[in-house]
């Protein structure tokens, strides 16, 4: 456990350094620069105009439907990773039920581009 | 590692085929002309879903687990698929209809139901508690979507969002449920857990394992409407498209009655005292809120809904008597009632739901129960059925509703759960009111405009078949009650 | 040693504190994003608990896709979140009370922590005995054998989630110019082009 451990100790440190650096920086300007804040400095800035609407606006429902058939293989591509690591010892049923999986995704993958899901126009 | 032998796929083979079926109805969908592709895919999964009916009677050989024990086929299984699948394929044959009318017939809608059957079947052959939220969340995932299928209404919309995230929440339940028994037993099989719990009632459980059950039986009672988590039932039950709604009515809650029952009497069967008082509760809840708040509805499929949780209550009843500690034969006769009632709340609601379906003004369909007025006098053959089912789900004696309350009320005495009968009964009189009223609207109220003409082969039929079956079962119980007894020495041996 | 339990109390603090901040955050942007946080540093549990793949899970799916959906999500709906929040203190006591309660069925659960006497053979450790595989090795070796029912059931579940997203919220746009390139390729100079001998000087 503590081998596995002491693989990740670098990203720790890595971690410790990037906190300690961003905390020393922001304080380090709020200390040493003189803080005058207005209503003008403070205002979003858009190409000098004062802003017009707000920042968020609605968002199309297709790039819903595109970042949920993302997520469905991205999870596909996850479970790609154990097997791929492990072919050597499962044998050829742990490579025909890898492809018997995919299949499946791909069944769902011609649906929809027959549908025309992934066009955007 | 120790090579694994390849599992025995023959078990598996209904569901192998209905999963395959699926995608190759999926492709036949996709790849036909538009305008063919919704019918041609919706009768091709009516034969599907008949056909796995088949498959499934064939397999069946005593009671055998594969996949390393996760999934069980035994005669058990064979019975709830059978009905699961009859009733999947009752919805679609009904459902052309209604869809082409409001104009969502579009051939992804026999697919989903199809794969909702596959997560059914699913569950009721998990043997391990993963396999069964594998199944349960397949089933509801492809309800969700089919319960918004009429996505251009709100109301189905809002059906779809509430059944989405209740059920996500039950889900939740059932998950934390299954944690809290696996990091107290250390197994997720029902055969260890079985093994592992023999004979524990005497020194204890862990309570980790109580409160495990409590939250498993919080997660199964959402899946089968029960009271107190009945609050999505009746807004998912209008909202739907009402071919949708029969489904729900009868399908998904068979499969989580089989589930329920497994589990229960399975790996948790010596540890009753802990989980009957809470069904008891669940049963007695379910039983008087589906015979109160059912009397002022003026929608049908909302009275329909209150109707369903009643019914589930009923059957629960057979699940408390399951839950007699001690004598196997009490339980077994618990476990019988209970499916001999399910069949024949089956055949009702399918019924009555078709009745419902041919409720059309000027290509319109209606809700109201008002809307029924006077159909004694306009479409005689209709009331006549729509009356038949109504006598019978109010428990009229020569009916076969009548005989499916007996049952569970009898398993329900011999478990010496009196009061429990009691109120079954007091509960089913008062639910008699609405069933009723139904009837006195149709033949005694002032006629409205006539229904929409002509009824088509497939309404007939599945309304020939049901009104012969509630009428005649009192003639001919024999095959029926053998099945449903095959069944249960099957669960307990 | 030291270092492992300091760095456990980093994390689940840090959890715990994004998990308040995703149901405090006034703005619903960044409330997810301190979802996003708590995902990271239950990622960083999961590592100090030898759960390697999890962590990875975590990061790849939920930071990567789940966290973006949401955003999306949050986009999408423009509602006014303040609104919503009108009715939060109207909730407290009974949401309070509610949450009490679980708080101290958990208490109960805890305080009563036996296990089965048989439930330690049965306990899977995140890295086998011995450790000559690692965590995704271990996991790659019975999810596609041992477990090849829940793995393929994983795929149809996968499938009806592609179904049930371009049911629901794919529409055909139409008055829409597709390229179809089959059609362009079939197209034969003979069926387009027409060849006209034209004499000189008189025109056409």
């Amino acid at each position: 456990m503590n081998d596995l451990l002491l693989q990740y100790l670098p990203i720790l440190i890595f971690l410790g350094i990037a906190i300690g650096l961003a905390a020393v920086i922001l304080i380090a300007s709020l200390v040493i620069v003189n803080q005058h804040p207005d209503a003008e400095k403070l205002d979003a800035y858009e190409c000098g105009f004062p802003a017009f609407e707000d920042a968020r606006i609605k968002f199309d429902v297709r790039f819903y439907l595109v970042a949920i058939l993302f997520i469905i293989f991205d999870l596909e591509v996850a479970f790609l990773f154990p097997w791929a690591v492990s072919l050597g010892t499962i044998g050829l049923f742990g490579f025909w039920s890898m492809v018997l999986f995919l299949g499946i995704l791909t069944i769902g993958f011609i649906y929809e581009w027959k549908k025309g899901a992934l066009e955007w126009e | 590692m120790t090579q694994l032998a390849f599992p025995d796929l023959t078990l598996a083979l209904p569901e192998i085929f209905l999963a395959a079926a699926a995608m190759v109805l999926l492709m036949l969908g996709v790849f036909s002309r538009e305008s063919a592709a919704a019918r041609t895919v919706s009768y091709a999964s009516i034969l599907v879903l008949l056909f796995t009916i088949v498959m499934v009677g064939l397999v069946t050989d005593g009671r055998a687990v594969t996949f390393g024990g996760t999934f069980i086929v035994d005669t058990f299984a064979v019975y709830m698929k059978a009905l699961v699948l009859l009733s999947a394929a009752a919805a679609i044959l009904m459902s052309r209809e209604y869809l082409e009318t409001n104009k969502i017939f579009r051939f992804e809608f026999p697919v989903l139901v199809v794969l909702a059957a596959l997560g059914m079947l699913m569950m009721i052959s998990a043997n391990d508690l993963i396999a069964l939220y594998l199944g349960i969340e397949l089933q509801s995932l492809s309800l969700y979507v089919i319960a918004s299928f009429q996505r251009d209404s709100s109301r189905s919309a809002e059906a779809g969002l509430k059944y989405f995230v209740l059920g996500a929440l039950a889900s939740g339940l059932l998950l934390y449920g299954m944690s809290l028994v696996y990091g107290f037993s250390g197994s997720t099989g029902f055969d260890a857990l079985a093994k592992l719990f023999h004979g524990d009632a005497e020194h204890g459980v862990p309570l980790g394992v109580t409160i495990g059950i409590v939250f498993i039986i919080a997660g199964l009672a959402f899946k089968v409407s029960a009271v107190p988590f009945h609050m999505w039932t009746p807004d998912v039950y209008e909202g739907a498209p009402t071919p949708v709604t029969a489904l729900f009515a009868v399908a998904p809650k068979i499969a989580a009655m089989a589930l329920f029952i497994r589990i229960m009497v399975g790996p948790f069967g010596d540890l009753s005292d802990q989980w009957q008082q809470v069904i008891i509760f669940i049963s007695v809840a379910s039983m008087l809120l589906g015979a109160f708040a059912a009397i002022n509805q003026t929608n049908i499929k909302r009275l329909m809904a209150y109707s369903s949780i009643g019914n589930m209550g009923y059957a629960l009843i057979g699940l408390a008597a399951a839950g007699h500690s001690g004598d196997a034969e009490i339980s077994a006769s618990g476990v019988e009632g209970m499916l001999v009632y399910l069949a024949i709340y089956m055949f009702m609601n399918i019924g009555t739901f078709a009745c419902i379906l041919l409720m059309r003004r000027q290509g319109r369909h209606v809700e109201d129960i008002s809307a029924l007025a006077g159909l004694g006098k306009s479409n005689p053959a209709l009331a006549l059925a729509l009356g038949i089912f109504m006598f019978s789900m109010a428990g009229i004696p020569p009916l076969a509703g009548f005989l499916g309350k007996l049952y569970v009320f009898q398993a329900a005495i011999r478990a010496e759960l009196f009061t429990l009968a009691i109120i079954g009964v007091l509960a089913s009189v008062v639910a008699a009111f609405y069933y009723l009223r139904i009837v006195k609207i149709m033949y005694f109220d002032a006629p409205e405009e006539e229904f929409d003409g002509p009824v088509s082969f497939e309404m007939k039929s599945i309304l020939v078949v049901s009104s012969i079956f509630i009428l005649f079962f009192i003639l001919l119980p024999v095959p029926l009650l053998d099945s449903a007894a095959a069944a249960t020495a099957s669960l307990f041996n | 040693m030291i270092v492992q339990a300091l760095a456990f109390y980093l994390f689940a603090i840090m959890t715990v504190a994004a998990a308040v901040m995703v149901v405090s955050a006034r703005n619903p942007v960044h409330s997810v994003l301190f979802l996003i946080l708590a995902f990271f540093n239950s990622a960083a549990l999961f590592v100090l608990l030898g759960a390697e793949f999890l962590a990875m899970i975590l990061v790849v799916v939920y930071v990567g896709a789940v966290a973006v959906l949401f955003m999306f999500v949050v986009m999408m709906l423009d509602i006014s979140f303040a609104e919503l929040r009108e009715g939060f203190l109207q909730y407290l006591p009974l949401g309070g009370i509610i949450g009490l309660i679980l708080l101290l069925e958990l208490a109960i659960v805890l305080g009563g922590f036996v296990f089965s006497p048989e439930a330690s053979e049965h306990f899977a450790a995140p890295i086998p005995k011995g450790g000559a595989v690692s965590n995704t090795e271990a996991l790659g070796e019975i999810i596609y054998t041992n477990y090849v029912y829940f793995f393929e059931a994983a795929g149809m579940i996968l499938l009806v989630a592609m179904i049930g997203a371009i049911v629901l919220t794919h529409r055909t746009r139409s008055g829409v110019h597709k390229q179809r390139i089959s059609d362009q390729i079939n197209r034969r100079p003979e069926d387009t082009v027409e060849v006209k001998d034209v004499p000189t000087g008189s025109g056409i």
